[in-house]
């Protein structure tokens, strides 16, 4: 044989494809624009969240009641609410509860979610009892069973969490589920069993790792859905308790002097709509880079 | 020890469905010998895929009962245990399946998976498992073996993606192979190729091998001993050369005889074997074959014919073989006078 090549060489060969192949999927990535514009703007509102302390001249909780209520200005960038608070340090240390929450949700969420949904598609018998229960969760209105556990827990963030993790694992678990059914049925993991590999190392290194794609994009959706759900709760007063800043409890406060201090409600209903925006469009754009059958369609 | 290497013995496999109990393999009995190459043959749905998953036992258990004895080594595969089943597949018995295309994980590079499928079996450290996995691959004849245990199954074609299957299958140096219809889904001059692979890796590592196809030229190019099975039963048993000269059962005649040949008109009519394959549901109560078979008399359609021996080293089972065999059988139909037309 001629073509014996040094260990070295081929460390160079891999290294050398593996970066064109993230180059290639960088590059897909930034041709799709309108993805490119949520990613954007979802880095910009992290941004704001994390340095805003530092550039901020008033904290949210500052009361100053001679001036509540002012509109815009050049010293309250967005205004003052009603009890004199500076509208705009509130917004941005809201994004930090949001999207604290919203992380928080996603990832345990798609933990759970991943368990569960690929133990269920493994083994039948488990699948008949979980997928029950997550019927079961799945049947009432997510807001609903949110504020039911939330009045059980009572309103802490941590609580805010937990009822959101409750009422979004089904439907991740479900997302896996079917992902991962479709995956069981292919030969490579009858040609896995008939090498001899364990269950869980076909669970969790064969079926996991080609249904990652659609959870993710899954995750992206509940991290803008987390952020929604959240910002209903504090209105309703069932989420984040009231001195704290968040989306929800910002709108709260906006309600009552919805007619003379119009920017309490714009505000903080722009920042829900642009994350919740922002995010839409990454995940749309993860789901177009990660699933090879979109890719197609396209080019 | 002898050199038997499996030995099946009044195999039935049975399926719980919603109808009721099938049976899907009934009563097969067959033996591989170190370096022997078999041919299981027959239609789509006689048994032959099943019989080769039962033999790794990968059918799904729950719904599944099995009957009778596979004998690995003198060991009885269906009294296995779990862990023991999982040493003894991909380590002393591999597979290949049918459609390369979908037998690879899409997600991990080729070479990653023939290192899994090392690791799992063999004292290994990562780095000899990856320079081993090149080794395999370039034994089954893919250029650049180095730069392909890096690239992704769909950068592979059908045939490439094929011998990464027999790399991956051969890595652990097992003692049978089964390969379950391993040319199906490629393209002639492929199939020539992977056959040659699979013959010469045989004689290499002095493997049996079991070759389930319904292709009779794949069993004329690489098996020494051919099984035919019609409807989950053996119903012939013999060398290749006796198959292909005097096959004895009109159903293996008749197989033998749908076969177009090179030479002759091109209008040449094909042989056809009346009717079709019963379901499993409707067994017929005497020889399974008795409905389509021209030879068929009531006691063919009511007694159930047992699978003899004949001439030493062949099995058939039919009432009438004998009779068929001085009329001249199946064969002395359509295609003796356009054989007169050519010679």
């Amino acid at each position: 044989m001629q073509n014996l090549i040094t260990t070295e060489q081929l460390n160079s060969i891999k290294s050398e494809m593996k970066k064109k192949h993230r180059d290639l999927l960088v590059k897909r990535f930034f041709s799709n624009k309108l993805a490119l514009f949520g990613s954007i703007l979802m880095t910009v509102i992290v941004l704001l969240a994390i340095i805003s302390p530092f550039f901020t001249s008033f904290t949210p909780y500052e009361l100053d009641p001679v001036k509540r209520l002012q509109p815009p200005g050049a010293e309250h960038f967005f205004g003052t609410d009603n009890y004199g608070r500076d509208l705009f340090s509130r917004i941005v240390n809201g994004a930090r509860v949001s999207l604290i929450i919203g992380f928080a949700v996603a990832i345990i969420t798609s933990i759970l979610g991943m368990i569960i949904g690929l133990y269920s598609a493994y083994y039948k018998k488990l699948d008949g009892v979980l997928m029950r229960i997550s019927d079961g969760l799945m049947a009432f209105p997510a807001i609903l069973l949110a504020i039911a556990i939330m009045a059980s827990l009572g309103p802490r963030l941590e609580n805010v969490i937990i009822a959101l993790v409750i009422v979004f694992t089904p439907s991740v678990a479900r997302t896996v589920r079917s992902a991962a059914l479709v995956v069981k049925e292919q030969t490579y993991v009858e040609a896995l069993k008939a090498q001899g590999a364990s269950a869980s190392r076909i669970i969790w290194l064969n079926i996991a790792t080609n249904v990652l794609s659609p959870l993710i994009v899954q995750a992206t959706f509940i991290f803008a859905d987390s952020i929604i759900i959240e910002a209903a709760l504090s209105f309703l007063g069932a989420g984040i308790p009231a001195p704290d800043p968040s989306w929800g409890n910002l709108l709260y406060d906006g309600k009552t002097v919805i007619f003379n201090a119009w920017w309490m409600t714009l505000f903080p209903g722009i920042a829900i709509m642009l994350s919740v925006f922002g995010l839409n469009l990454f995940g749309d754009g993860l789901r177009d880079l990660l699933d090879p059958h979109t890719n197609k369609a396209k080019k | 020890m002898s050199d038997l290497l499996l030995e099946v013995k009044n195999l039935k496999v049975h399926f719980d469905t919603e109808n009721g109990r099938v049976t899907a393999v009934d009563d097969v009995s067959f033996s591989v010998k170190q370096g022997e190459t078999v041919g299981v043959v027959g239609e789509s749905g006689c048994g032959k895929s099943v019989t080769a998953e039962s033999i790794l036992r990968l059918l799904d258990e729950k719904h599944t009962n099995y009957e009778g004895n596979i004998f690995f080594q003198e060991k009885d595969i269906l009294r296995f245990r779990y862990s023991e089943l999982q040493k003894l597949r991909g380590n002393d018995i591999s597979m290949i399946f049918q459609d390369p295309m979908s037998s690879l994980n899409p997600v991990y590079t080729v070479g990653n998976q023939i290192v899994e499928a090392l690791l799992l079996h063999q004292n290994l450290t990562k780095k000899e498992a990856e320079e081993k996995a090149v080794d395999m691959l370039r034994l089954t004849g893919i250029p650049l073996p180095e730069k392909r245990v890096n690239e992704y199954p769909h950068e592979l074609s059908g045939g490439m993606r094929q011998r990464v299957m027999i790399a991956m299958a051969l890595s652990c140096k097992p003692k049978l192979l089964i390969a379950d219809e391993p040319t199906t889904a490629l393209d002639v001059t492929i199939q020539s190729q992977i056959l040659d692979l699979i013959k010469d890796l045989k004689d290499e590592f002095n493997m049996g091998t079991i070759m389930i196809t319904h292709d009779l030229g794949v069993v004329a190019e690489v098996c020494t001993k051919v099984v035919v099975m019609y409807l989950g039963q053996v119903i012939e048993e013999a060398s290749v050369e006796s198959i292909f000269s005097s096959p004895l059962h009109p159903y293996t005649q008749g197989l033998l005889k749908s076969i177009p040949h090179i030479e002759g008109p091109r209008d040449e009519k094909l042989y056809v074997i009346e009717g079709k394959v019963p379901t499993l549901n409707q067994i017929p109560p005497g020889c399974r074959f008795a409905p389509r078979c021209e030879f068929a008399t009531n006691l063919c359609k009511t007694e159930k014919p047992q699978l003899d021996s004949y001439e030493n080293d062949r099995k058939v089972r039919c009432w009438h073989f004998k009779e068929i065999q001085e009329k001249g059988g199946v064969m002395n139909g359509i295609r003796n006078e356009s054989d007169k037309v050519t010679s």
